[in-house]
């Protein structure tokens, strides 16, 4: 220890040597124990042990563990690693803890191998954001062999992520001429150009910003860009910025593609919420603001099938489709019987008891089942999205939805236009006292036709299930959008109800960029206060003697 | 039938009727009566219902513990239904008809605002548990929950000293809390050197479902090659389909993390959390707290409820604190007169749920630690991050123009909500 003090040139001297001779005493210890070192080294810790340290400690120790396992070869690291992101490596608080690994139902020891199914007191090893983006890279590291093209795939796009340094880019160079998937080598392309872009000789750079002009990662923009903006080299600059217009073009094409998907997406949405309206509403008259409330049934059989049969997840959508039906079409005619049937012709009184009835049913869901909203799980099949380019990735969950929409709509069509029921449909709405002159039995078909139109808002409500909240209030977010919908389109038309939902959803979707969603939905609004002003009747009006009463 | 004998009859029912008045009368004046003002019916059944059972569970066990200034209490439960001016009437009947001492109630900023004069005209006490905007003081009022330096500050400076965010996406729901909490930190991030080309805000309406528009452009947002987080003051139930449509469009918390100030555990128990993991909140309790105070009380809840699936949250914590500086303050003052109790509640110390001690300040808000969880794939949080001491809640914002130079401070001599302490004066009722 020297004392730190001001220094007259004298005691500097004194210093000097106190200085130089603790340095000797100093060094001769130092020296002996560097040598002692090797034998000892109860530093280095073997694999084993550091697994069995990755329970303990915070999550700041657990990276430094992490990182230590990352330096050792061993062929198990890469299962513990990919376990350890999700959640799947569990341990016990035994000292040492047993770690295991759990796949599915089956849980095996980390270590080795042996099966440990149906061992308690095992609990998730917590990892934060850091540590998971820390092993990722890691992963990924491991992953540039792995047999599975996705898994090679993925590794790439993390070290482009990541920024691609040089130790990167030499095992990057080092595996090419091994990968045999195209979609891997563009992207190790894409990798090594960014890579040549920021270290590369002039060629090389230009060479990389060709390569990179080819690909709609946001790495290789953004490397564009800062190319295009600050290089020194004028040619290069307007090299990269040639580049980027020509990405830009491509991107804003993809773009429009999106929003179109969007809108078609949202109006496939408002279509199913609408198409039981347009029987109930338009086919029939009844003003039924308990519709709502009826798809907000058919969602929570969705949720009632999964809780019965929890091993049927992946089947309990389709389960549930016709369920919702049946269910809510129960629900409808028993409205139609107990309520409607009595206010037929009285409009104004209809709107009252429905609305008083939507009122009921809320309340009676919030008493049965609670006020807290049910969490309905998806299945695999309809998670994730179907990517096609980097700008440009559909989810599958909407994709499926606006399939399921277009499938409602024209099994509803089939039914009016082919069928004896929906023959009968369209007779008594047309000439009440005429059909029942012909025979048709009016009550019964009223309750029919309210049942179709009840049970179609039900089937609404598995799909709606799969993308907001199963809860009490679902019904009240889609019954001013369903009348929307049916009374821009045309009462009493079919097809005036899917143009009308579907241009809703365009316009919606290409309004909301611009104004935000709170000002797209009011414009709308207006828009459509404006259009029926102008076009009571709709976009497609009935025409003929049916319409004039 | 004379009319003598009904004159006597209906003499006999008066005087009958007359005893049992006093008989009530006299049985009320044996109990302490504590309002519970939360919405059981309507859009924020959803979350205020399970505040109303924890006021019903706190006041039972007050009871069994023999009560508060040796009466029982008694608890008047009304339904606001999530009215906001059904709110003001239900609280002109507690305070009148039914002359409650305290109210535990309101969630949305929205009620508390409607609320606010009838506790001040009829000189009321109201406990409010959740978090808020702050730019607001009454004497009459506690803000058990955070102010914005207790929530909103702290989280973005996680965000922005750990996980470098450098891009800002503000967006939240169209109403006052989210305005007023993004003004603020909108104020914040200039003042800490962010471009405005750096910060998006973004509006939704209450309830909005579609987010696909949203949440592609995030990511567009988010692809400028600077990190970027987003802020959430997405209220209640706009959430689920906002997470399910990040989860479906594929952007984890590690791409573009998501901190969220109005999604707690309950929240979390209607989605599958699976695609969520990562992503974060901030409070000032969670769950998943191991202290022996926080597993007590998720065991009494457990046993009140009669099911261990339900969840304990944050605006619960608060309604624990308040109730339990509420009862000290009573005790304190020896009486349940409101202007007494408001004096001793400043300064009452109580231990919160996650190992300390939280104070009533002047101010009428309380110490709260800030804790930053990430969401975990059973619904509970992770604690990322904690502060090590208790943070103050601050009622006027530092960052904003007109507020900064106020305080507020209800003892003597200030005794005064929004006190300028440039001028050294009352604003009085001139401020927002």
């Amino acid at each position: 220890m020297i004392p730190i003090c001001r220094l007259t040139p004298r005691h500097a001297v004194q210093q000097w040597l106190t200085r130089l001779l603790l340095l000797c005493l100093c060094s001769l210890p130092l020296h002996t124990s560097a040598q002692e070192a090797p034998e000892a080294t109860p530093a280095q810790p073997t694999f084993d042990e550091l697994v069995r340290q990755l329970p303990s400690g915070n999550l700041r120790q657990r990276a430094t563990t992490v990182e230590q396992l990352a330096s050792q070869q061993d062929e198990r690291l890469a299962d513990i690693l990919a376990a350890l992101i999700v959640g799947d490596l569990l341990a016990n608080k035994d000292k040492p803890p047993v770690v295991a690994i759990r796949n599915g139902d089956t849980l095996t020891d980390a270590l080795n191998g042996s099966d440990l199914t149906g061992t308690s007191g095992l609990r998730r090893i917590p990892v934060n954001n850091s540590l998971r983006t820390q092993l990722r890279g890691m992963v990924a590291q491991l992953n540039l062999s792995h047999p599975d093209s996705d898994k090679r795939y993925a590794a790439v796009q993390r070290f482009i992520r990541d920024g691609v340094d040089g130790e990167t880019a030499a095992l990057l160079r080092q595996h090419q001429p091994s990968e045999e998937s195209g979609r891997v080598n563009d992207a190790i392309d894409a990798a090594l150009a960014l890579f040549d872009l920021q270290t590369g000789d002039r060629d090389q750079r230009m060479a990389a910003i060709d390569t990179l002009s080819g690909s709609l990662e946001q790495e290789a923009r953004n490397a564009l860009r800062s190319v295009a903006e600050n290089d020194e080299d004028a040619t290069l600059r307007a090299a990269g910025a040639k580049a980027i217009e020509s990405i830009q073009g491509r991107i804003s094409f993809y773009r429009f593609i999106e929003n179109v998907f969007f809108g078609l997406s949202l109006g496939s949405i408002l279509l199913l919420a609408a198409i039981g309206l347009a029987i109930t509403f338009g086919v029939m008259g009844v003003i039924n603001m308990a519709h709502g409330e009826l798809i907000m049934i058919g969602a929570y059989t969705t949720w009632g099938i999964q809780v019965l049969f929890p091993d049927l997840i992946e089947w309990s959508l389709l389960i549930a489709i016709p369920a919702a039906f049946l269910i809510t079409a129960l629900v409808g005619i028993a409205i139609e019987r107990g309520v409607i049937r009595f206010l037929y012709g009285r409009p104004l009184e209809t709107l009252l008891a429905t609305f008083g009835l939507s009122l009921v049913l809320q309340q009676a869901v919030r008493t049965l089942f609670s006020p807290l909203n049910r969490s309905v799980s998806s299945p695999e099949w309809i998670s994730g999205t179907l990517s096609i380019n980097p700008v440009l990735s559909i989810t599958y969950t909407r994709l499926y939805i606006l399939l399921f929409g277009l499938a409602v709509f024209f099994a509803l069509m089939l039914v009016m236009k082919r069928t004896s029921l929906g023959l009968k449909v369209r007779a008594v709405s047309q000439n009440r006292a005429m059909a029942r002159a012909v025979g048709v039995r009016s009550n019964w078909i009223d309750a029919l036709t309210f049942g179709l139109g009840s049970g179609i808002a039900g089937v609404a409500g598995v799909a709606l299930s799969q993308i907001t909240n199963v809860g009490p209030n679902l019904g009240q977010a889609y019954i001013i959008d369903s009348f929307m919908v049916v009374v821009f389109g045309g009462v009493g038309n079919l097809w005036g109800t899917l143009v009308s939902a579907m241009s809703l959803g365009l316009i919606n979707n290409f309004l909301e960029p611009w104004a935000g969603a709170m000002l797209a939905k009011v414009l709308v609004l207006i828009m459509l206060i404006l259009f029926i002003q102008k076009k009571p009747k709709g976009l497609f009006p009935q025409k003929g003697r049916a319409a004039a009463d | 039938m004379t009319l003598k004998k009904i004159v006597k009859q209906v003499g006999a029912l008066g005087v009958a009727c007359g005893m049992a008045l006093g008989a009530m009368s006299a049985q009320a004046e044996d109990t302490i009566k504590v309002g519970v003002l939360h919405s059981l019916s309507g859009t924020m059944a959803i979350s205020e219902t399970t505040l109303k059972d924890t006021m019903l569970m706190l006041i039972e066990e007050q009871n069994k513990k023999g009560g508060l200034l040796g009466k029982q209490l008694e608890p008047v439960v009304v339904d606001p239904a999530s009215n906001w001016p059904l709110f003001a009437e239900r609280t002109r009947e507690l305070l009148e008809q039914h002359g409650v001492d305290a109210i535990f109630g309101c969630w949305t900023s929205v009620s508390r605002k409607s609320v606010l004069p009838v506790v001040e005209e009829l000189n009321g006490i109201l406990f409010y548990p959740v978090q808020y905007e702050g730019e607001e003081s009454s004497r009459n009022v506690f803000y058990t929950g955070a102010a914005p330096n207790q929530q909103a500050i702290p989280a973005v400076d996680y965000l922005k000293d750990e996980l470098g965010i450098e891009r800002w996406v503000l967006a939240g729901t169209d109403y006052v809390y989210p305005r007023t909490t993004n003004r603020i930190l909108e104020a914040y991030l200039k003042a800490n050197g962010v471009a405005e080309e750096d910060i998006m805000i973004n509006y939704t309406p209450f309830g909005h479902a579609d987010w696909q528009n949203i949440v592609a452009e995030i990511k567009r947002f988010g692809s400028a090659g600077k990190k970027t987080a987003v802020v959430s003051t997405i209220n209640g139930d706009a959430n689920v389909p906002f997470y399910r449509e990040l989860g479906n469009q594929g952007v984890s918390a590690e791409d573009i993390p998501v901190v969220a100030f109005s999604v707690g555990e309950e929240e979390l128990s209607g989605i599958d959390t699976a695609p969520l993991v990562g992503h974060m909140a901030a409070w000032n309790y969670f769950m998943s707290e191991e202290t022996p105070e926080n597993e007590a009380f998720i065991k009494a809840w457990h046993d009140y409820i009669g099911d261990t699936k339900r969840v304990t949250n944050d605006p619960m914590e608060a309604h624990y604190i308040g109730f339990n500086m509420w009862v000290k303050a009573v005790e304190a003052a020896g009486t349940t007169d409101t202007d007494k109790v408001i004096d001793a509640m400043v300064g009452v110390e109580v231990p919160n749920l996650t190992g300390g001690t939280s104070t009533m300040l002047p101010n009428h808000h309380i110490t709260k630690p800030v804790l930053i969880g990430e969401i975990q794939d059973d619904g509970q949080f992770l604690t990322v991050s904690s502060t090590e001491e208790l943070v103050p809640g601050d009622a006027w914002s530092d960052y904003l123009e007109g507020s900064k130079d106020l305080i507020s401070d209800w003892t003597a001599p200030i005794s005064c909500g929004n006190y300028n302490t440039q001028t050294k004066s009352c604003v009085g009722t001139t401020a927002e």
